[in-house]
């Protein structure tokens, strides 16, 4: 008999085939359908700025991250995301920044991949909110109004540091119109995706299968889209039930704004949600009752993106809150939290 | 009941037992050197009785037991003892070893020997005859079996559970017992539930082996109260108290054994083996063991004598594969691979595997990114990601604080972490660094 070479590792000798990249790669291919979307509705404007933010959260991965982490995929998917949150017509160098922000700032001066607190891709749109209000609020009119497919839909080629020439008819998105005009939306458009709104914002239904398709191969805790989702429902069906002049359906407010993109692909960021069930259930409720109360109550007409935000702060806490309960004995006191 | 014959949490390994599980079990024959060494089970070693020269026959004592927590090592083969000295040890150490070489044309029958008679024996002498026997449990920890026969004072022990789980890939071991040696099984559990006063049996099987579970219901003898559960396929579903767990509804409490619920757990192959001292008079001096793996050139179960070197074995499965890379004792889960092919195998071998290349390739580690798939995985609820992180940061007393003493390894969490952090690893790693602090403090 030969002599094998013999190799000595730790047990266990098997593995899952599931890995980290794959994971974050079928999450790639799952927002393909959503960008589509966005693609069809929005034309070319949608490309560039989905290239800009993901160009621009991919290099300074790049740039500033560990050597090869640029393969593990979650920069793609921070620009991506950044990406689908943008109004159409935003100027591309604002929507490299945004990336660049979200990715550096937001993931890479935590540690990288896994040390983050705050969900990048919403941190980058957090900080082009506070930077450029005005060209983050300006929503071109839904496309069918326009007469070219090919028209850029807002001045997504101005030059950086330059007011942007805005020489398209804009308009109010549906959470706008009904917070600021009173004026309600249909709710098929809503559905599939005709209206005004960012790039992710439009295509409620799209958005879904691609959050089915992930929980089908556990790529998401189907806890947290569901609990949101049950939770802004039942709120506001019951606010709607209480006044239904004054207070929107619960139907409006699933598939509106940006609640459909936050509750399957922003929330749902195994980084920045909790690691129990039992914690994905709070973060979920959590959320879904944000979202309600900033956008009837606050003063703003979309809520999902501050929502998420703060709920992210609390993940900490709600981790050492809902410890599972170790076979055999009580609840273990996790008197220390994970060093960062 | 919700979890009714199965247990909350755990993984699905492929159980890649088709192998060998239709194998029958053949009989090795005797390779010419067997290396016996002194510390095969849990607890003290054998105190060495045998000089280099001595002529030994088939089940002659090599090696006393020291103390009760202790059991002797009985000769496999009949031969000369050649050495007594450092041997590799299948945990990759080296260990105090008894060589004999084997008499190449012995008859290899044992003296005459007393078969003592079960009926008559008190409790206390059932368990003297079992660790005079060397009876360890089977199913790869090798605690002395006669040590769990004793029941601290004030505990009753109400029922027997039988582990004919066999959870880990690939072995067949406890499953070819089942099948083929059923009476075995039936009479340990007999003398096992006369010597500890108890009316009642169970036994638990994975129901990925519907033969066995047949047989044993088919052959429990009318007399008894022996009931045989199929269990769902889950790994870890062998470990003590899982399958206490999904048998009888019971958590035993952290740090505590089976008894102080009255229950004791016996593995199927420790029975027949308790049978076989009881029917025939030998020693645990050989026993079945699943050679399987992708490596492995003619899958096989065995009867080996214990002591048989790694390298006899495999050669007599027609050797390896030219891709094989990694030989592993025990299951792919909990198993330790073999860095010496003269390793022998000793009493606690379940299996030998047989990895190539592919499996054994090492995967890239990624950042953990908090997806909580360990905390699903991990059969004793514990929270895995937060302990590896505390074991990266060397905190080992916070460890301690989130129960890493209800880890048992087992493997779950690393099995399905997508980063491939080595989990368990750091786990066993943390555990004996706190050992090492507390007997530095002590």
């Amino acid at each position: 008999m030969t002599e094998p070479r013999l190799e000595l590792t730790a047990s266990p000798h098997l593995k899952a085939r599931d890995s980290t990249p794959r994971i974050m790669w079928s999450v790639v291919v799952s927002l393909l359908p959503v960008i589509a979307a966005a693609i069809y509705y929005f034309g070319p404007s949608a490309l560039i700025v989905l290239a800009a933010a993901t160009l621009g959260a991919v290099l300074t991965e790049r740039a500033f991250g560990s050597p090869g982490s640029l393969w593990d995929g979650s920069a793609v998917i921070t620009g991506l995301l950044l990406g689908l949150t943008l109004p159409p017509g935003l100027p591309a160098w604002m929507c490299f920044l945004g990336g660049a922000f979200g990715v550096g700032f937001g993931k890479l001066v935590f540690g990288g991949l896994g040390q983050n607190l705050f969900n990048p891709a919403l941190l980058g749109r957090a900080f082009l909110q506070a930077s450029f209000p005005a060209a983050l609020t300006t929503w071109t009119t839904w496309p069918s109004e326009q007469a070219n497919w090919w028209a850029l839909r807002g001045d997504n080629l101005a030059l950086p540091f330059v007011t942007p020439q805005v020489d398209v008819v804009s308009s109010a998105t549906p959470l706008g119109l009904m917070k600021f005009e009173a004026t309600s939306t249909e709710l098929w458009p809503l559905m599939i995706g005709n209206i005004n709104g960012s790039l992710g914002e439009t295509a409620g239904l799209v958005i879904l299968a691609g959050g089915v398709y992930l929980a089908a191969r556990n790529h998401l805790n189907w806890r947290i889209p569901v609990s949101i989702l049950a939770t802004v429902a039942l709120f506001a069906g019951l606010l709607h039930g209480l006044d239904g002049a004054r207070y929107p359906g619960p139907l409006f407010m699933l598939f509106s704004g940006g609640l459909m993109i936050g509750a399957v692909y922003m929330a749902t960021d195994m980084v920045t949600s909790p690691v129990t069930n039992k914690g994905a259930w709070v973060f979920g409720i959590g959320i879904g009752l944000l979202v309600v109360a900033i956008r009837i109550w606050g003063g703003l007409p979309e809520g999902v993106m501050y929502a998420i935000l703060f709920m992210n702060a609390l993940v900490p806490f709600i981790n050492r809150a809902t410890q599972p309960k170790v076979f055999g004995r009580g609840r273990v006191a996790a008197e220390s939290e994970a060093p960062a | 009941m919700p979890f009714r014959l199965s247990f909350r949490h755990g993984v699905h390994p492929p159980d890649s037992k088709r192998l060998t599980a239709d194998v029958a079990v053949r009989r090795m024959p005797f390779p010419a050197e067997l290396a016996l060494p002194l510390r095969q089970h849990g607890g003290k070693p054998a105190q060495l009785l045998a000089r280099v020269g001595d002529r030994v026959e088939r089940g002659d004592k090599l090696a006393e037991a020291d103390g009760f927590v202790s059991v002797p090592i009985h000769a496999s083969a009949a031969g000369t003892v050649t050495d007594v000295g450092w041997w590799p040890h299948p945990d990759g150490s080296q260990a105090r070893t008894v060589r004999i070489a084997v008499e190449r044309f012995s008859p290899q029958v044992p003296r005459p020997r007393i078969i003592p008679r079960w009926e008559g024996l008190t409790p206390q002498q059932v368990v003297e005859a079992v660790q005079r026997a060397g009876v360890v449990g089977l199913g790869g920890a090798a605690f002395p079996t006669h040590v769990k026969l004793l029941p601290p004072e004030g505990t009753e022990v109400h029922t027997l559970v039988v582990n004919g789980a066999e959870c880990e890939p690939y072995l067949t071991t406890d499953h070819r017992t089942m099948v083929e040696f059923p009476d075995r099984v039936h009479f340990g559990i007999r003398v096992m539930m006369h010597a500890l006063g108890v009316d009642r049996a169970v036994i638990g099987v994975e129901k990925n082996k519907p033969d066995a579970i047949e047989i044993l219901r088919d052959s429990a003898p009318d007399d008894l109260d022996i009931s045989v559960e199929g269990l769902t396929v889950k790994y870890p579903q062998g470990y003590e108290k899982m399958l206490i767990k999904a048998l009888l509804d019971l958590e035993v409490p952290s740090g505590k054994l089976p008894i102080h619920l009255g229950v004791v757990v016996q593995n199927v192959g420790s029975l027949a083996c308790i049978a076989e001292v009881f029917q025939t008079g030998l020693p645990l001096i050989e026993r079945i063991v699943t050679v399987s793996g992708p490596g492995v050139r003619r899958p096989s179960n065995l009867i080996v004598p214990v002591g048989t070197k790694l390298r006899d074995v495999l050669e007599y499965c027609d050797g390896v594969t030219d891709d094989a890379s990694e030989i592993i004792f025990g299951g792919p889960m909990m198993g330790s691979p073999q860095p010496d092919l003269d390793a022998p195998i000793i009493k606690g071998t379940t299996g030998v595997i047989v990895l190539t290349e592919r499996e054994s390739k090492p995967k890239r580690s990624y950042p953990c990114i908090r997806c909580g798939r360990c905390l699903d995985a991990c059969p004793m609820f514990l929270n895995p990601s937060l302990l590896g992180q505390l074991a990266q940061a060397a905190r080992y007393d916070e460890m301690e604080t989130a129960a890493l003493a209800d880890c048992m390894l087992c493997g779950a969490c690393s099995y399905v972490c997508p980063s491939n952090i080595p989990l368990a690893q750091m786990f066993a790693l943390s555990k004996a660094a706190l050992q090492r602090q507390r007997t530095r403090v002590a």
